[in-house]
């Protein structure tokens, strides 16, 4: 028994078996079934411009981090989720090479410049789409019938400008002009199912994200069921506003981050000049998300009773 | 519903090895280590001189201050060194080496104390503190300190902790199973010395045969409860276990006594039923010897003292290239860097990882996923007072309540990138608490 080498650390000796890259990938994996449907709806060009997108992503994460001297973590699955998400917030018709620009600026100012993964405060697909829409106001507003395959509008659009009410079936099973992943909601809330399932995302920013849309839509005489199905609501509830690096740590926290996200988004569809406003919505509660963090912390065991 | 805490985690048991193993003496040691601290407070004094013979049971180490508990001889023999030597908890302690003659002779000022009837509180509470009985699930509080509070505090509970919710550890379980007459029996002493009514044993419901025979071993007892709780990390944890009995939050910052509970260790009550009946003192405990790194692991009753390395070769040695040596559960155990070091009064596992096992963790970015806030038994922020360990702000630190943690370990645990959450949390403990007494 001499001459052992033993190993001396500090407790605890034994991990769960979870890592950051099994989240990351059970993530993609949970949007496969949105991914699918935009391309089963929107034809082969949408699969394209989710590859371009993905593919700019990692190449920009890569090439950060090469000129950075840091090591290339691409394999960990964050940054095929923003290219994938990015993609998914694209319209189907989008110029590859628009996809890959926002793909790369989503990675480069969204998350790089911040120190990578973990680091950055606001949602990195959703700085990559702030950043196409005000450079490409065009082609990011252009849509694509899935029935005929022409040029349409997006229901919040028809809604909005023309007056034009869409059949809640189509809304759900995403039959209807809009992002490559955005528009089937049956299809998200399959993969949202999978998420809550694993425990990877937690329930109350969706629920009350959506909660407060639809009893706000309620109050002011819209139709909160057309409301929560269209646009880019479902995927942004489900997969954005919950990101974890960038929502609340708190579940109070969580609470409110998602009645705020809501209250925007109400206030954008029905005030404002654009027919939606997912990702403002949650860009700005991101961007309250380390005070959210900071005042809503938990009481802690034995405290408040020690004081009276 | 089993009763139980807010926040924890669920890691595996891994107590299938040794669980169903009877508890067997270990071999006589030859030599014995009895460090002069074994017990949160105030070292010994040393009695004894090198050449000195003793017997089992003689007090070697004098507790003087009131926070302290003597130490006696396991074994009897010739006291061959005095000097500092390695001690599982860390650094060089001042330690008693016996030889042993072989012959495991008795002291002859060790005779029974009689029934608990005939004695007052105050005579129990000074046979535990001459027994040198410390809190034998790993903390090492001396016990009669414990039994002893304040006057202006009124005790109205007692809890015995049979959680035993480390993985790999079933010493308490064994005990509980095998020496269920003397856990009541200490119960009784417990009872008497404290003056309380009401006890309530504490059992996680992974040992459904332990929560069986202590139920029908106080089943004739109107004040003595059993209360199955859920299996769940840090279940054992003295605050966790008294809110999920009692629904009583233990103030932050302050002891259990200040909500009326006095909580100790089921090997603990044994250890006083065992001085109370026998007059032998806190001189041998049971040890489970266990982990894939040792050949065939037991639960072992072991005098103190007993080097570890000892203890290992009696489990049939290594398994293979042992990678981790720890004193206690994989959560809150302490890995040892020899196996010369000895069994203390608060070793209640001797855990081997192999190589495979022990495995060093880089850690990763922060994902701020938040497993660690939602685990958290004191509801802390962990990865938020890890972050302000790592960039030195003390201050920050504090204000989010560092001092609260009883690093229990759970963030670290569940931690997706493998952040040693609670080893910066404990830095920052160790810098605040510095901080204030230069104050």
């Amino acid at each position: 028994m001499e001459n052992l080498k033993l190993l001396v650390t500090s407790s605890p000796h034994i991990r769960d078996d979870d890592s950051v890259q099994k989240i990351m990938y059970s993530v993609i994996i949970a949007l496969i079934p949105a991914s699918l449907m935009g391309v089963y709806y929107f034809g082969f060009h949408a699969f394209l411009v989710i590859a371009a997108s993905i593919l700019g992503a990692i190449v920009t994460e890569g090439l950060f981090q090469k000129l950075r001297n840091k090591p290339i973590t691409v394999s960990d699955g964050s940054a095929v989720i923003t290219g994938l998400l990015l993609a998914l917030n694209l319209p189907p018709g989008f110029p590859l090479w628009m996809a890959v620009v926002g793909s790369a600026v989503a990675i480069g100012l969204g998350k790089q410049v911040f120190g990578g993964l973990g680091y950055n405060p606001f949602n990195p697909a959703l700085i990559g789409r702030a950043f196409l829409i005000a450079s490409f106001p065009g082609a990011m507003t252009t849509w694509i019938s899935p029935v005929d395959g022409i040029t349409t509008a997006t229901p919040l659009g028809l809604l909005k400008l023309q007056g034009i009410t869409t059949d809640y079936f189509s809304l759900f099973i995403g039959r209807v002009g809009g992002c490559i992943g955005e528009t089937s909601a049956v299809a998200i809330l399959i993969g949202a199912a999978f998420l809550l399932y694993k425990g990877y995302i937690d329930w109350r920013i969706p629920f009350s994200y959506l909660g407060t849309v639809a009893v706000l839509m309620y109050i002011f005489g819209k139709d909160p069921v057309f409301h929560l199905l269209s646009g880019g609501l479902m995927l942004g509830a489900f997969f954005m506003a919950t990101d974890m690096v960038t929502s609340p740590i708190t579940k109070k926290g969580r609470w409110i981050f998602g009645i705020g996200a809501g209250i925007v988004v109400v206030v954008i569809r029905i005030w404002g000049g654009l027919p939606e406003g997912v990702s403002y919505s949650i860009l700005l509660m991101n961007g309250l998300t380390p005070l959210l963090n900071r005042y809503t912390r938990p009481r802690i065991f034995g405290k408040v009773k020690a004081n009276g | 519903m089993r009763k139980t805490f807010k926040g924890g985690v669920h890691p595996p048991h891994y107590k299938e090895a040794t669980e169903h193993r009877e508890i067997e003496k270990a071999r006589l040691p030859q030599r014995v280590i009895i460090p002069l601290q074994q017990h949160i407070g105030a070292p010994c004094e040393l009695i004894v001189k090198v050449g000195d013979k003793v017997k089992v049971g003689q007090k070697i180490g004098e507790g003087k201050a009131f926070v302290s508990a003597p130490v006696h001889a396991s074994i009897s023999g010739e006291v061959v060194s005095i000097e500092t030597l390695p001690h599982p908890v860390g650094g060089k302690v001042l330690s008693v080496v016996i030889q042993s003659d072989g012959l495991d002779e008795v002291d002859n000022n060790i005779k029974p104390f009689g029934s608990i009837e005939s004695l007052s509180p105050e005579e129990l509470k000074k046979i535990i503190r001459e027994a040198g009985i410390v809190g034998m699930g790993g903390a090492a509080f001396p016990t009669q300190v414990k039994l002893s509070p304040p006057p202006e505090k009124t005790i109205d509970t007692v809890i015995i902790n049979g959680a035993e919710c480390e993985p790999y550890l079933t010493a308490d379980h064994r005990v509980m199973l095998e020496r269920t007459e003397d856990v009541v029996f200490g119960i009784k002493v417990v009872m008497r010395a404290v003056g309380v009514s009401s006890v309530y044993i504490g059992i996680e419901d992974n040992k459904p045969d332990a929560i069986k025979k202590l139920e029908e071993a106080v089943s004739g007892e109107e004040n003595i409860k059993v209360i199955p709780l859920r299996a769940k990390y840090p279940q054992g944890g003295e605050k966790q276990l008294i809110y999920a009995i009692t629904g009583r939050e233990v103030p932050s910052g302050g002891l259990p006594m200040e909500v009326g509970v006095i909580v100790q260790n089921v090997g603990t009550v044994t250890a006083i039923a065992r001085a109370v009946k026998t007059g032998m003192p806190l001189i041998e405990r049971v040890v489970t010897v266990t982990g894939s790194g040792v050949k065939k692991p037991r639960n072992l009753l072991a005098r103190i003292g007993t080097p570890f390395k000892d203890l290992i070769e009696e489990c049939g040695g290594f398994n293979g290239t042992p990678g981790k040596v720890i004193m206690g559960g994989p959560m809150m155990g302490i890995a040892q860097t020899s196996l010369e070091v000895p069994v203390i009064k608060g070793t209640s596992g001797i855990l081997v990882l192999t190589k495979e096992e022990a495995k060093q963790y880089e850690p990763g970015p922060c994902i701020k996923c938040a497993r660690c806030v939602d685990i958290c038994p004191i509801n802390l922020l962990p990865t938020r007072i890890s972050h302000f360990s790592q960039m030195g702000m003390w201050d920050e630190a504090e204000e989010y309540n560092a001092l609260d943690c009883i690093e229990c370990g759970s963030c670290s645990y569940i931690c997706p990138s493998k952040i040693p959450l609670v080893q910066r949390i404990r830095i920052a403990k160790g810098e605040i608490l510095a901080r204030k007494r230069k104050k």
